[in-house]
């Protein structure tokens, strides 16, 4: 008996790259379409249209755009360092995009299942701000040198933050698997029990993403565009286009982490047969509302403010929460021992 | 051993200097900084002007008084019928004449329209400097409405054009003074909008709160007038201390603040749009129908009609808009609490139909002198709050 074709290496290989076909065009759209999205959303926040020229309802407008960066001319500075200069926005696009590998949209609907999903998830993310350090470095540019500057020392302060938060979910679905962690929240959803770190996760999820009110590396109006200012064409297109993914992936993780996922949130029979992605789907876009929402609303902060909101407010509600956590897990004895 | 000291050589590790400007979005218009900085920390910050320059009071001492008015629309640009107001009434001074009752009121009240429509750009993009770009878009929605007020009055929404020698260009239109009363009811709900968005918002505040303070005996020596001035607690205002027009007959509060610092001067402003409705709703009340220029055809145009069947109409008509006005010999500072502080002309007159010499005080050349003092110590960030906050337009600076 032979083995069926899909369990050989070959046929691995070929459905792996099918599977991630399936999730990259789809994410692009979404990445594209999120830009029409959000500027729709401020739009109608600072009572003007939005995009209405390009299509019905401009609904081509994100492809009008990306035409339009495809036919720029790239400027290479002289003063750059050309290999990084061309690599930055590669980085900043490629981490946005290998992210979602782990990421299940459905009960075991994830490129690659692993079991340590969600340590895969913070590497990745973090890794994010590389691009930005290399594209500031290389630019030569004094604009683009402090946004990086800002970029590098605003880093730490959120993420320690960010990974005991995930520490914190972690005790309590017992599992690093996101698939697990999902279905660990099929009668309380994360966020209700964890809810100021869920915020703490949010807001920091913000920083990550160099969204308003963190969005310093890029500071519109004090350094020009920071990190970017020196990229043209294509290649401010990727860190555009990277930034946008970035903001699916962390209401992603969002989702998976705290919104239950792809799970209906009304348990019984009309809602649990509307199928997992389009929950998954709903959930995204509602953080990702919030994430326009935000930019619309706030100021930004100053960047040794976000420093001292990461050191001394996230940091310590995060540590004690997660020690109230694993306290609690342990002595009603729900702690899974692995 | 003293060979390798006297080898040693000393490192000082220099600060870097960044050109801020001209072409950078918060530069409101064409500022050029070069700032000297430690990381973030401003060391030094030492603005260039002169990028706007057009030789304005060059240019008004070879056109007659009334061809210079519609320069001062093209000064401080963004209250344009406030600059206008301060040379009307410097001419006027110097023609011994006065604006009719009606001229008077017409002026005050779009002097505070000016104020109101000023104030919405200057904290609007005060709020964009700090990173918040709705309030901007909204304030953009209600200047618009006093846009077509500027309109419907002088016919130009920008370069009015509207308040001339002698008094106003012509009557208000049918219905004008109906829909600036309605506005004037509807516009607070606005403003508390506003104040609800950003007042107690915390990044706002600490964004702002003790950033580019300034003391008010500093405020004083440094020049500032206007909202600057009383953001830092001294109650100076031109309208209540050398009341001109019919400022005397309104009631107002003159606001003041308590620190100096930037969230102050932004307080200021605000209530200060709250007084300006006041004093619209005050000067709609007391507007009585009469003539809106001096009678005196040998300085204000004749009507269209009038010329129709009078030859000396007609005849004052054509000196008036060829030779134009010759204004007696003598010399004038007059000044006007325009929006951004005071605003002042020196006018001196040859006796001829031109001005011998115009000097203009701008408001914003004495605030952008303390740029250096109010910037220094803080941060690049802070340093775009502190420029957004003293309301800064290039227009009137480099003149």
């Amino acid at each position: 008996m032979t083995m069926p074709f899909w369990d050989t290496d070959t046929g691995i290989v070929i459905l792996t790259l099918l599977k991630t076909l399936a999730l990259v065009v789809p994410l692009l759209i979404g990445v594209a379409y999120l830009t029409y999205f959000e500027r729709k959303v401020m739009g109608a926040i600072q009572l003007r249209k939005g995009p209405n020229v390009v299509g019905p309802f401009g609904l081509w407008q994100p492809f009008a755009d990306a035409i339009k960066m495809l036919m720029k001319e790239t400027i290479l500075p002289t003063g750059s360092d050309k290999v990084l200069f061309i690599l930055a926005p590669m980085i900043t696009f490629g981490l946005a995009i290998i992210a979602w590998a782990v990421m299940p949209v459905n009960n075991g609907w994830a490129i690659a299942n692993i079991n340590v999903g969600v340590l895969y998830l913070f590497a990745v993310s973090s890794l994010g701000v590389y691009g930005i350090i290399i594209a500031g470095w290389a630019s030569n540019s004094k604009y683009a040198f402090l946004g990086a500057l800002r970029s590098a020392a605003q880093m730490v302060s959120y993420e320690v933050s960010m990974g005991f938060v995930m520490v914190t979910v972690l005790i309590l679905a017992g599992s690093q698997n996101l698939n697990d962690i999902v279905l660990a929240q099929k009668h309380l959803w994360f966020a209700i029990p964890l809810f100021p770190v869920f915020i703490i996760f949010f807001i920091s999820g913000l920083a990550e993403t160099n969204r308003a009110p963190f969005d310093l590396a890029e500071g519109e109006s004090e350094i020009v565009a920071g990190f970017f200012v020196e990229y043209s064409s294509m290649s401010f297109g990727l860190f555009f286009l990277g930034e946008y993914a970035n903001m699916i992936l962390i209401s992603g993780m969002t989702t998976t982490l705290f919104l239950g996922g792809w799970l209906s949130p009304i348990p019984f029979a009309p809602f649990t047969m509307i199928p997992g992605p389009l929950w998954f789907i709903f959930k995204v876009l509602i953080c990702l509302f919030v994430f326009v929402w935000v930019r619309a609303t706030l100021p930004r902060l100053r960047y040794d403010q976000l420093m001292a909101l990461g050191w001394k407010v996230f940091l310590p509600i995060s540590l004690v929460y997660l020690v109230l956590v694993a306290g609690v897990m342990e002595y009603s004895g729900l702690l899974a021992h692995a | 051993m003293s060979e390798a000291v006297a080898k040693t050589k000393i490192f000082e590790v220099d600060s870097h200097t960044i050109n801020f400007g001209p072409q950078h979005p918060s530069a409101h218009g064409v500022l050029r900084l070069i700032l000297e900085m430690d990381g973030e920390v401003i060391e030094r910050c030492d603005p260039h002007i002169g990028l706007l320059h057009r030789g304005t009071e060059k240019l008004i001492e070879y056109k007659s008084y009334m061809q210079a008015v519609p320069y001062f629309d093209r000064l401080d640009y963004v209250s344009p019928m406030g600059c206008e107001h301060a040379f009307a009434l410097a001419t006027e001074k110097l023609l011994g004449v006065q604006a009719p009752e009606r001229a008077q009121w017409i002026r005050v009240l779009f002097a505070e329209l000016t104020r109101v429509l000023n104030h919405l750009l200057a904290i609007g993009h005060f709020a964009l400097d700090c990173g918040a770009i709705s309030p901007s878009l909204w304030m953009y929605e209600e200047r618009e409405k006093l846009l077509e007020f500027y309109e419907r009055a002088s016919g130009a929404r920008f370069h009015s054009n509207y308040f001339r020698p002698g008094g106003v260009a012509k009557d208000l239109p049918a219905g004008l003074e109906a829909d600036i009363a309605a506005w004037a009811d509807e516009y607070p709900k606005f403003i508390d909008e506003m104040e609800n968005l950003l007042n107690g918002n915390r990044i706002f505040k600490q964004r702002l709160v003790d950033i580019g303070v300034i003391s008010a005996q500093e405020a004083l020596a440094w020049g500032f007038s206007g909202p600057s001035l009383r953001g830092s607690g001294v109650a100076w205002d031109l309208r209540r201390a050398q009341p001109y027009d019919k400022y005397a007959e309104v009631e107002f509060d003159v606001p003041v603040g308590k620190h100096g610092d930037s969230y102050d001067r932004y307080l200021v402003r605000m209530a200060e749009m709250r007084e300006s409705v006041k004093i619209v709703k005050q000067a709609l009340a007391k507007m009585k129908p009469g003539p809106i220029k001096v009678q005196d055809r040998k300085i204000t145009p004749p009507t269209r009609a009038e010329m129709k069947h009078s030859m000396e109409a007609l005849i004052h008509h054509f000196k008036l808009y060829t030779e134009g006005y010759h204004v007696p010999a003598g010399a004038t500072y007059t000044a006007v609490e325009a929006p951004k502080g005071e605003f002042g002309v020196y006018l001196q007159a040859d006796g001829s139909n031109r001005p011998y010499r115009c000097k203009i005080r701008s408001t914003g050349f004495a605030h952008l002198q303390a740029a250096d003092r109010l910037c220094k110590g803080h941060m690049l960030a802070d340093m775009v709050a502190i420029l957004g906050s003293l309301d800064i337009v290039f227009g009137e600076i480099d003149r």
